[in-house]
């Protein structure tokens, strides 16, 4: 830490005499608090939809429905959470949970599945046509699925996977962003790690399996955390894919919880099916916080 | 145990020949060093004999058979790696063990030969641990004993020592020449270290762009350097150059004449083959190196013993030699006269 | 770069890719390809027969008002969502990096809405400005403001723009967070003792070293308001009132699937191709410099 007495200080002389003694790097005193307020109405920001939101949930439709409604939670946890989860409005959210899970895990398996096998194989050989395929995978990044979706649409219909696990996931999983990002870790992977392991005498897919994949644990991890999410917050590919009501996922039957017309919606129900759908994915990113913020922030760099 | 040798080995990159055909000749439980600047191929050649480079002409041959097509697993080899290679995410124990789990031998004589050569290289405290966990002396010994549990007929070195400190390196070094003469293997080792080549070598290898410029045990290089490369690479500080003609009138154009800075004497100016100027003297203890100016402004060190008086600075000297000190090097480098 | 250890064998490497093969070349370079072969066409109206019209479908979408007046739209809205929700993280993230402690604190505080998606972030802010029973709109009434974001597009953009921005602050947040940590401390306390305050600091010196990850977090926050906020306007205004929250990508999907307009939803897919395209390149470019530093 920078003191009045550290020799460097002392060797710059200085420009003019300082107000206060934190003219240094950090803050004391008044600007300290002054701080903290800032990033507390921040998380306050952050926090009052949320907030209002599971009030909602725990409270009976005409304290919403008459303004303003209470700012502190009900009595109605249970009934709510309960309606939602065994009938929900056009299919019990319980369902749209399950299938919410089943597409994120997919993806995200699929994908890192699929991309550890193709980056291995473009890092740690030599083939005909692994030029055309590098460059193949590096096309589909960034493009996302919005761009292509009404032909993307007929090819899963024309497949029969409409209303179908196969047709939410597999659509999704094409492209190749998480290939990139593992070739980029391969490369790190010191040459002679392989080599040693050629001496060993182990054949490529023993090497994968013994060296590279445990080494790779930590970016599987962050990635996963990155692919669960989104996939799991996927909407517009569920809502042209899944007609059936009993396929839906929860991120987009909850629109399909407002009545059309001029009917009143269900608040308490919608806004617990809303808490519903954040809680899995939060709890992802919070429990693997170190993970997911490591992955991010160097896999997207 | 076994025999290596080497054939007109050759490599190239595309149209770029590396390697100028080399030849080796390794006798069983011979331990060669192979030496020279950054960038002279002893890697290269090196991982030829490894299998973990394709040979592009020539032979590579281990106990007599070709094993230019052979998998670096079936050579019987093993490798001793620059930055260890160790597996970062398996304990000591299990890196040395991998090799063999994958041979397919038995537990119970994984474990016999894993703690043989744990307590050779004094690891049997840290066989649980991970790499990350252990100093730099300690992971170069894992690397060793990963290759010494598999009881090959060639230890290949690549370099073992260049991330240790200089004090390390000493310590290192003596191990791994107690360790080859106990185990009787044949051992190939490639350095840029010319203290370590000496030490180390029954016979060094002297490589230079590409070309192996001799090969011999490690004094005979030192006293009889076949080319101006070699006696200026091995030898420190380096031999001294000076224009032939200077010396010997009717010598051709071109050509050099080396000495050692240690075979030159200080005599009185006016007197030896050369007069010199000089510029400063480091007195080291044990011995002094004077850097003198030649009247062609050419530089010249000689090594003198650390008792005999230090010239002064600005004096000037002459310089004499015995005649069989001087190396006569011709236009292509080669040595002309014994 | 490239490894210089390689295994033999040409069998097991194409086996390996097969599967990334396949996937792609069905759900990735097929749509892709069909995108752009139906822009050249126009479908009868009973859809049994297909209409070669070249580049009739880009000329009628290039003049075509509407589409015009969703790039207009298009613009404004990802600009706004970029700069709020940009401009709202990096204030946050450094006053969080002015704190010695707790700023790990305030990140787990903050990072969590990064995993509300776009739809469900819009239902909580349509639930606040619900002209019905909304909490902020009855606040407002209060106040003498009569909030209405059904008929009045100000507000409707407004509210989505925001919506959008929420969402997002935890990711830039993040980001600029590591990027703030991530000058050495030694620049900033050189900076002070030359007598620099804490605003020319920023200025000076933070500011323009921060600016790979502002660049970054720009292009990918422009990515992420073109496509992934479909969620909150569908849930929130359906690109109403009068399309004047219509996106691009909304037009795509109202076209296309809503409108059964498919000549003109597949040209209009192929533009929006042509945009991430571009960007893509930019944030390439980028990441090719940052290999070099």
């Amino acid at each position: 830490m920078t003191t009045p007495a550290d020799p460097l200080a002392a060797e710059v002389p200085p420009k003019k005499p300082k107000a206060q003694p934190d003219g240094m790097v950090e803050k004391r005193g008044a600007g300290l608090w002054l701080t903290h307020l800032g990033l507390i109405l921040g998380v306050l920001f952050i926090f009052f939809p949320i907030w209002l939101a599971f009030v909602a949930s725990t409270v009976t439709q005409p304290e919403i429905v008459r303004p303003p409604m209470p700012l502190w939670p009900g009595d109605r946890f249970f009934e709510n959470y309960g309606k939602a989860l065994t009938s929900g409005i056009n299919a019990p959210v319980a369902l749209m949970l399950f299938n919410s899970a089943v597409m994120a895990l997919g993806i995200a398996l699929g994908k890192i599945v699929i991309s550890l096998l193709s980056a291995f194989a473009i890092v740690y050989f030599r083939f005909p046509g692994r030029r055309v395929f590098f460059w193949l995978i590096f096309l589909t990044l960034m493009l996302p699925v919005e761009v292509r979706i009404v032909p993307t649409y007929e090819v899963a219909a024309s497949f029969g996977m409409l209303n179908s696990y196969s047709g939410l996931i597999f659509p999704l999983i094409a492209s190749a962003t998480a290939t990139f990002l593992f070739r980029q870790f391969f490369l790190t992977v010191p040459d002679e790690l392989a080599e040693a392991a050629r001496i060993d005498g182990a054949r490529p897919m023993r090497f994968f399996w013994d060296i590279l994949l445990p080494m790779s644990r930590t970016n599987i991890a962050a990635l996963f955390v990155i692919l669960f999410i989104y996939g799991w917050n996927q909407y517009l590919w569920p809502l042209l894919i899944t007609t059936d009501p009993s396929m839906n996922t929860i991120v987009m039957g909850i629109k399909q919880m407002f009545p059309s017309g001029d009917d009143v919606a269900d608040w308490p129900v919608i806004m617990a099916t809303s808490i519903l759908a954040m809680v899995p994915p939060i709890i992802v990113v919070i429990s693997m916080q170190r993970l997911f913020i490591r992955g991010l922030v160097e896999s997207e760099k | 145990m076994a025999t290596v040798t080497l054939e007109n080995l050759r490599k190239s990159y595309g149209p770029t020949e590396v390697i100028h055909g080399v030849d080796i000749d390794i006798a069983d439980g011979e331990f060669i060093v192979i030496v020279g600047p950054s960038g002279c191929g002893k890697s290269t050649l090196l991982r030829m004999v490894a299998g973990l480079e394709r040979v592009s002409a020539g032979e590579v041959r281990i106990d007599g058979t070709r094993v230019n097509d052979v998998e670096p697993m079936d050579r019987n080899i093993a490798m001793v790696f620059q930055n260890y290679a160790l597996y970062p995410h398996m304990s000591v124990f299990e890196n040395m063990a991998y090799g063999l789990k994958i041979a397919g031998t038995p537990k119970p004589e994984i474990a016999e030969r894993v703690s043989d050569a744990a307590r050779l290289l004094q690891l049997e405290d840290y066989l649980g641990r991970r790499p990350r966990e252990l100093s730099g002396g300690q992971r170069q010994r894992v690397a060793m004993g990963r290759a010494i549990v598999r009881k090959p007929a060639v230890f290949l070195f690549d370099e073992p020592l260049s991330n240790l400190d200089a004090k390390l390196r000493v310590q290192m070094r003596l191990e791994i020449k107690q360790l080859q003469r106990r185990l009787g293997v044949t051992a190939l080792y490639v350095t840029h270290d010319q203290v370590e080549a000496m030490t180390l070598a029954d016979r060094m290898v002297v490589m230079n762009a590409g070309v192996a410029d001799q090969i011999g045990a490690p004094l005979e290089v030192y006293a009889r350097p076949q080319t101006a490369f070699v006696a200026g690479f091995i030898g420190s500080p380096p031999t001294n150059f000076v224009a032939a003609q200077l010396l010997r009138p009717g010598a051709p154009d071109g050509a050099r004449l080396g000495v050692r800075p240690e075979h030159v004497r200080v005599v009185s100016p006016g007197e030896g083959a050369l007069q010199a100027r000089v510029m400063y003297a480091e007195p080291l203890g044990a011995e002094t190196l004077v850097h003198l100016k030649l009247a062609d402004d050419a530089l010249f060190t000689l090594r003198q013993d650390g008792t005999a008086p230090v010239p002064e600075e600005g004096a000037e000297i002459g310089l004499a030699w015995d005649d069989d000190a001087q190396m006569l090097f011709g236009p292509d480098d080669r040595r002309l006269q014994g | 770069m490239e490894k210089r250890v390689t295994f033999q064998g040409v069998l097991l490497p194409l086996l390996l890719v097969l599967p990334q093969i396949v996937v792609t070349a069905v759900f990735f370079f097929y749509p892709a390809g069909q995108a752009i072969w139906q822009s050249l066409f126009i479908p009868d109206p009973f859809g049994l027969s297909m209409r070669f019209v070249g580049l009739g479908n880009f000329e009628f979408l290039l003049s075509d008002p509407y589409y015009r007046a969703s790039f207009v739209t298009t613009a404004i809205f990802s600009s706004l969502v970029t700069v709020v929700s940009m401009g709202v993280a990096l204030y946050l993230a450094v006053l969080a990096d002015r704190l010695i402690k707790g700023s790990g604190t305030y990140r787990t505080l903050l990072i969590w809405p990064y995993a509300v998606a776009p739809a469900v972030a819009g239902v909580l802010w349509l639930f606040m400005f619900n002209t019905r029973v909304g909490v902020v709109t009855w606040y407002l009434g209060l106040l003498g403001y009569d909030w209405n974001h059904v008929l009045n597009e100000g507000e409707a953009m407004g509210l989505v723009v925001v919506a959008s921005a929420w969402g997002r602050i935890s990711y830039n947040f993040l980001f600029f967070l590591a990027g703030l940590q991530a000058i050495p401390k030694s620049v900033i306390e050189a900076a002070a003792i030359d007598g620099a305050r804490f605003w020319t600091r920023f200025r000076t010196i933070v500011f323009p070293l921060l600016s790979p990850t502002t660049f970054f977090l720009l292009v990918v926050n422009v990515v992420y308001a073109f496509f992934e906020t479909f969620g909150v306007i569908h849930t929130i205004t359906s690109g109403g009132p009068q399309q004047a929250t219509t996106i691009l990508v909304y037009k795509v999907f109202a076209d296309g699937f809503v409108g059964q307009d498919l000549g003109s939803s597949a040209a209009q897919s192929v533009i929006l191709l042509v945009v991430v395209s571009v960007l893509t390149v930019i944030q390439f470019k980028y990441i090719e410099r940052r290999v070099h530093y």
